[in-house]
Order: C-alpha cells, then sequence, then structure tokens
C-alpha cells in the first residue's frame, strides 16, 4: 500500500499544478508547479514517507527511458533540422561552454565574496 | 501461406500500442548495453542511441510518429510525474541550499539566464527560425521540465527532447578541460555548474568526482530547472525574437 500511496501523493500534486496552472493562466508547466506543491509539503509536514521516495526514487533513476518517445517525435522535424541544422550546433556548443564558465565564475565570485565578509 | 499470416499479424500488431511499448522498451535495454560496451561514453548515451534506432525502425517499416506515439504515450506519460518527483531531491539538499542561498541563487540566476540567452543569440545570428530559437532556450534544463517550457514558449517539444540530451554530452565532453582552464579547485562549484548545465547527465558525471561534487550537481539541476521554468516565459516576453 506504501507505494500505492506515494504514487497517490506525486499524482495528486500533479493534477493540483495542472488545475493551478489553469486557473491562474501561469505561463510554467503544470508538473513544476505540482514539484513546488510537494516540496512545500515535505517542509510543511517533515520527512517524505518511505513509498512517496520509493516511487521518487524509481521514477528518477529510470528518467532516461522517459524521454525516447517524446526524442522520437524528432523525426517530425526533419526539415526544420536540415534548414536549421549550423544554426543549432554552434548554438549549442558555444552556449553550453558559455553556461559551465557564467556558472563557475559567478558562483566562485560569490562564495569568495561571502568568506571575505565571514572573516572580517 | 505463412507470409501471408505474418502479414496478417504485423497488421494487426502495428495497430496495437503494445508493439511501440515493448519496442521503446527492448531498443533502450539493446541501446544500455551497447553503451555499456563501447565503455560508457557521454557522445553515445542511450536515450541518443535509443532515439536513433526507433527513428531507424520507423522509417524501415512506414511507421508514422502517431502511431507509435500511440504506444510510447504511455512511457512519456511518466515525464510529469518524474518532474514532481524531483522534489524530494530538492528536499534532502534542503539545509545546503538555506545555508549557501544567496550564492546559489545569484549563480543559478546568471547561469540559466546565460545558457538561454546565448544559445537564442548565436542561434538567431546564424538565421535559426523562432521554432528552432524556442525549441533551443531551454535546452539546459532536465528534459520533463525543458520540454514543458519549450512548449510554452512555441517551440517544438520533441526538438527540446533531443537538443537536450545532446547539450548534456557537450557538457560531459566540455566540462573537464574548462575546469582546468579555470582552475577550479571547489568541488561545489565544479559540480553545480555541471548540473545546472548539463542536467541530468551533467550530474551522474559530477558523483564521478566526488560525493560532494554530485549533491551540488543535483541542486544545479532542481534549480535550473525551476529558475527557467519561472523566469525564462517572463524573459522571453520581453525580447524582440519570440
Amino acid at each position: 500500500m506504501n507505494i500505492l500511496n506515494g504514487l497517490a501523493i506525486i499524482l495528486g500534486c500533479q493534477l493540483a499544478g495542472e488545475v493551478l496552472v489553469q486557473l491562474a493562466g501561469l505561463p510554467v508547466p503544470g508538473p513544476v508547479v505540482g514539484m513546488v506543491l510537494l516540496l512545500g509539503g515535505l517542509i510543511w509536514f517533515g520527512a517524505p514517507p518511505t513509498g512517496l521516495r520509493t516511487v521518487s526514487e524509481t521514477l528518477l533513476r529510470y528518467l532516461a527511458l522517459l524521454f525516447v518517445p517524446a526524442g522520437v517525435g524528432m523525426m517530425a522535424h526533419f526539415q526544420l533540422i536540415a534548414r536549421d541544422w549550423l544554426a543549432i550546433s554552434v548554438a549549442l556548443v558555444v552556449s553550453t561552454a558559455l553556461t559551465l564558465i557564467a556558472t563557475m565564475l559567478a558562483l566562485r565570485a560569490m562564495l569568495a565574496m561571502r568568506q571575505r565578509r565571514g572573516r572580517s | 501461406m505463412v507470409t501471408e499470416e505474418l502479414t496478417d499479424i504485423w497488421v494487426y500488431l502495428a495497430t496495437s500500442p503494445q508493439l511501440w511499448l515493448t519496442m521503446t522498451l527492448l531498443v533502450f535495454l539493446f541501446s544500455t548495453w551497447l553503451n555499456r560496451r563501447l565503455g560508457g561514453s557521454p557522445a553515445l548515451h542511450p536515450v541518443l542511441l535509443s532515439m536513433g534506432l526507433l527513428i531507424g525502425i520507423l522509417l524501415l517499416t512506414d511507421t508514422d510518429y502517431d502511431t507509435y506515439f500511440e504506444g510510447a504515450q504511455f512511457i512519456h506519460f511518466m515525464l510529469g510525474p518524474a518532474t514532481v518527483a524531483l522534489a524530494i531531491p530538492l528536499y534532502d539538499h534542503r539545509r545546503q541550499i538555506r545555508d549557501w542561498l544567496a550564492p546559489l541563487l545569484v549563480a543559478g540566476i546568471t547561469g540559466t539566464t546565460v545558457a538561454a540567452l546565448s544559445a537564442i543569440a548565436v542561434g538567431a545570428v546564424l538565421g535559426g527560425s523562432p521554432a528552432s530559437l524556442m525549441s533551443l532556450a531551454p535546452k539546459s534544463v532536465t528534459s520533463p521540465i525543458a520540454m514543458g517550457v519549450a512548449e510554452q514558449l512555441g517551440g517544438l517539444p520533441s526538438l527540446t527532447a533531443a537538443l537536450v540530451l545532446i547539450t548534456g554530452s557537450l557538457g560531459c565532453i566540455m566540462a573537464p578541460a574548462i575546469i582546468r582552464l579555470m582552475r577550479i579547485r571547489d568541488d561545489a562549484v565544479k559540480g553545480f555548474a555541471m548540473g545546472l548545465t548539463a542536467h541530468g547527465l551533467g550530474t551522474a558525471q559530477a558523483f564521478s568526482i566526488s560525493a560532494t561534487a554530485g549533491a551540488f550537481a543535483g541542486l544545479g539541476l532542481s534549480l535550473a530547472g525551476l529558475i527557467t521554468a519561472f523566469l525564462l516565459p517572463l524573459l522571453i516576453a520581453w525580447m524582440p525574437v519570440g
């Protein structure tokens, strides 16, 4: 029954998220709001029940498989990819490198600043 | 006639969800095995292999995507619950988040903004169409969130799914060199940047550096997802390219 409880909590949060997004007209995917609701619930009520943890860890362990059906949908966009392949590939390489550099610079600078303030 | 019977079975199976549901699972298992045999390289990630193989099979059997999706939708549906489940690792890291809240938020917002804007800018300069640009914008974020965001922005969720995976592989390939060039010693910084840039694939690789790097990568992944989901639609609304 534990597993079913966990599944019910997750689906319940997802459903509540979808309803909230529709009602409030939020520009955010419903499941993301569901994630925020679940996080709020966990902080409010304390540690997650074992069933919820089991279901979540199973879902996240096999996360890679869940992308496959949507990824195969790329076959419907071959024309777009044929047109934009250069823009897409250069953008991916440049942006991935810049993101790594910017994130490390920002976090390193912020941590150094905090440390200096902590010492004085 | 045996061939006639086989054709009948094929015609029956090809229209039932059973066939493509099972095929997706089998091809994924095969790809995972193949990736391990080839040394586990992120450039040949099981998801990328599976996508290539399945597209090949669908083209060879002259099956359209809608027929395939009839079966595969049962796997696809689980992306929503998986997104909700990301709350658990976020909850597990709540103390670290509270202690480092300001630095992590500043670095997280900087990183996700650079990720989205640089991709859109480079893509736009090279003449990418709006649909491509909006599919590129959320590419650093874990797929279930990225696909939802792409849909909100007017991108193509399935193209985004592929771009997210390629970004993950690229991040894993580039991270070690960039870390060396920038002389980063703090494992927390390495991990956070890898999780933020290369989501699940980066997180998996960060765990091979150290447990600290892995934990912060998980944090980077979750924060990037949240920040992108809430800020990117607002950011794009202000931009002229949308």
